[in-house]
């Protein structure tokens, strides 16, 4: 059997959110064995936080998590030195979660916050180096799926194609809107939605992001079985630089036309068809999905 | 050029009808004018002319199609220049006008054909699908004016009726003879009126 890939986990500033995540994969056990981590916060390692600095092991692949923060420290060390010490020898430095890729909430709350490679969309260059081999892997928190597929992929030395903020694309490549169960009411423009239920669109009045919000939300479901926009609540664009924004529950329009439109879609095309699609009254989407016509009851005694 | 870009005799025949049936319903309305009245205007047949069209309605339909695609095109070219929101109202004021002056009979069919004869439209041109070109400009012009800052962000039909009902008064006040100035030397007054009524507070 090949050796382990050994794994090293670096939390910055962070809620842990991701770390978390990875417990949620239904794989884990098994995944597990071709790594080793030298160091997890939660997973049982190889190597204390002390210990990795005293010996200074090399690591396959470095994750970061969490917004860097030019005066965070870790057992004693600057989080910089840190990354000077363990990312030069790994061949992949991956940043889970939104905050170690773009900064991510943490970004408001003092000087010197960035993700590895942006600050919200700009790049930064402390760490140019480490470009070529960083790969993005943002979510608040990353989907366990993608997380743990990624590292399975580096770990086979796998090819990943990534964009422009070296998120796979594979798992970044489509939006959130992809396989959402609503995408009939998105397309003759019904919202009527009231969180939670299972009718309307979210896009038009509620806030929802998943038009523009690059992920796998809706083909990769959370625990196996759904997701927010599914469920009823907005995405709200957590994969994208620009997380978090305000106003997660509302659609910002100018004269009703929402101020952000699909990804991609030139806005003169996104009204013509919604003007068309606008016109008809279509009574089914009017209808609660879960309107009986009739009720089989087994309890009920057959004439 | 190509064959394929020249318009084809059928669809050259086709315009004609369409731009001879506009002038006549304009004039007449749409209930007294006939079909056999369009095909003599045009030295055709009644019966050639249902080749192109299976109705007097539907032929009304496909004008209004061309007339806000008309329209459409003329302001798609205000919103596409680098112009300041104050001067696109006026440019598109000016162009209005200039329509209901050039071309009064395409006016003309919008403010007494469309908007009177809705029954007439009312399958085939649901809700905004006829007028689609025209109205899809006058809101790029109102979301660019907004993310500009220059316009006040409200509910798209409020500004809309505000300018487009405007100008149709107007243009109708034209029609009948009841305005003392020709419409052009309006064309300022009316475009700050309606800058004035649609600008944030903080817009100069």
């Amino acid at each position: 059997m090949n050796s382990p890939v050994r794994l090293l986990w670096l939390s910055a500033l962070t809620c842990n959110g991701n770390a978390h995540a990875l417990l949620n994969y239904p794989d884990l056990e098994h995944w597990q064995h071709r790594f080793e981590w030298l160091y997890h916060p939660l997973l049982p390692s190889r190597f204390s936080l002390g210990e990795l600095l005293a010996q200074q092991p090399e690591c396959d692949i470095l994750i970061l998590e969490g917004t860097l923060d030019s005066n965070f420290s870790k057992a004693g060390k600057d989080l910089t030195e840190w990354i000077e010490i363990f990312a030069p020898a790994a061949r992949a430095v991956v940043t889970v979660g939104s905050c170690a890729t773009f900064g991510g909430i943490f970004l408001e709350g003092g000087e010197g916050r960035s993700g590895l490679h942006f600050r919200r969309g700009e790049r930064r260059d402390a760490y140019d180096a480490l470009w070529e081999k960083s790969i993005s892997l943002p979510g608040c928190p990353v989907q366990p799926e993608i997380l743990a597929s990624t590292l399975e992929m580096l770990a086979q030395e796998t090819p990943l194609d990534l964009d422009v903020y070296r998120r796979p694309l594979l798992f970044y490549g489509t939006t959130v809107h992809n396989g959402c169960t609503r995408n009939e009411y998105f397309e003759y423009k019904i919202d009527e939605h009231r969180f939670g239920e299972m009718e309307g669109c979210m896009f038009y009045e509620h806030g929802c992001q998943g038009t523009y919000t690059h992920g796998s939300c809706n083909r990769i479901l959370w625990n196996n079985v759904n997701s927010k926009t599914r469920i009823g609540q907005p995405c709200m664009g957590c994969t994208e630089p620009d997380f978090p924004t305000t106003g997660l529950w509302e659609t910002r329009k100018h004269m009703g036309i929402p101020a952000r439109l699909p990804a991609g879609i030139p806005k003169r095309a996104y009204l013509s068809l919604a003007g068309v699609a606008k016109a008809f009254h279509i009574e089914r989407f009017r209808r609660p999905i879960l309107d009986p016509v009739e009720r089989y009851d087994p309890m009920k005694e057959q004439e | 050029m190509r064959e394929e870009e020249q318009p084809s005799k059928k669809e050259q025949r086709r315009q004609q009808i369409i731009a001879g049936a506009l002038k006549l319903f304009a004039r007449k309305g749409f209930y007294t004018t006939t079909i056999p009245d369009i095909a003599r205007s045009l030295g055709m047949s009644a019966g050639n002319l249902y080749n192109y069209f299976r109705s007097k309605e539907l032929l009304a339909q496909e004008i209004l199609r061309s007339v806000s695609s008309y329209l459409g095109r003329r302001i798609r070219y205000v919103n596409e220049s680098d112009l300041p929101t104050r001067e696109k109202i006026r440019s598109i004021v000016g162009l209005y006008f200039e329509t209901a002056l050039r071309e009064p009979e395409m006016i003309d069919f919008f403010l007494r054909i469309y908007l009177s004869n809705r029954e007439v439209f009312r399958e085939g041109c649901e809700g905004m699908v006829c007028v689609n070109e025209f109205v899809t400009e006058i809101m790029i012009f109102f979301d660019e004016g907004v993310a500009r800052g220059d316009l006040r962000n409200q509910e798209f039909f409020s500004a809309f009726g505000l300018f487009m009902g405007y100008l149709g008064g107007m243009v109708f006040l034209g029609g009948e003879q009841m305005l003392p100035k020709p419409l052009p030397e309006y064309v300022d007054e009316v475009s700050e009126n309606i800058y004035r009524a649609l600008k944030t507070p903080e817009a100069s």
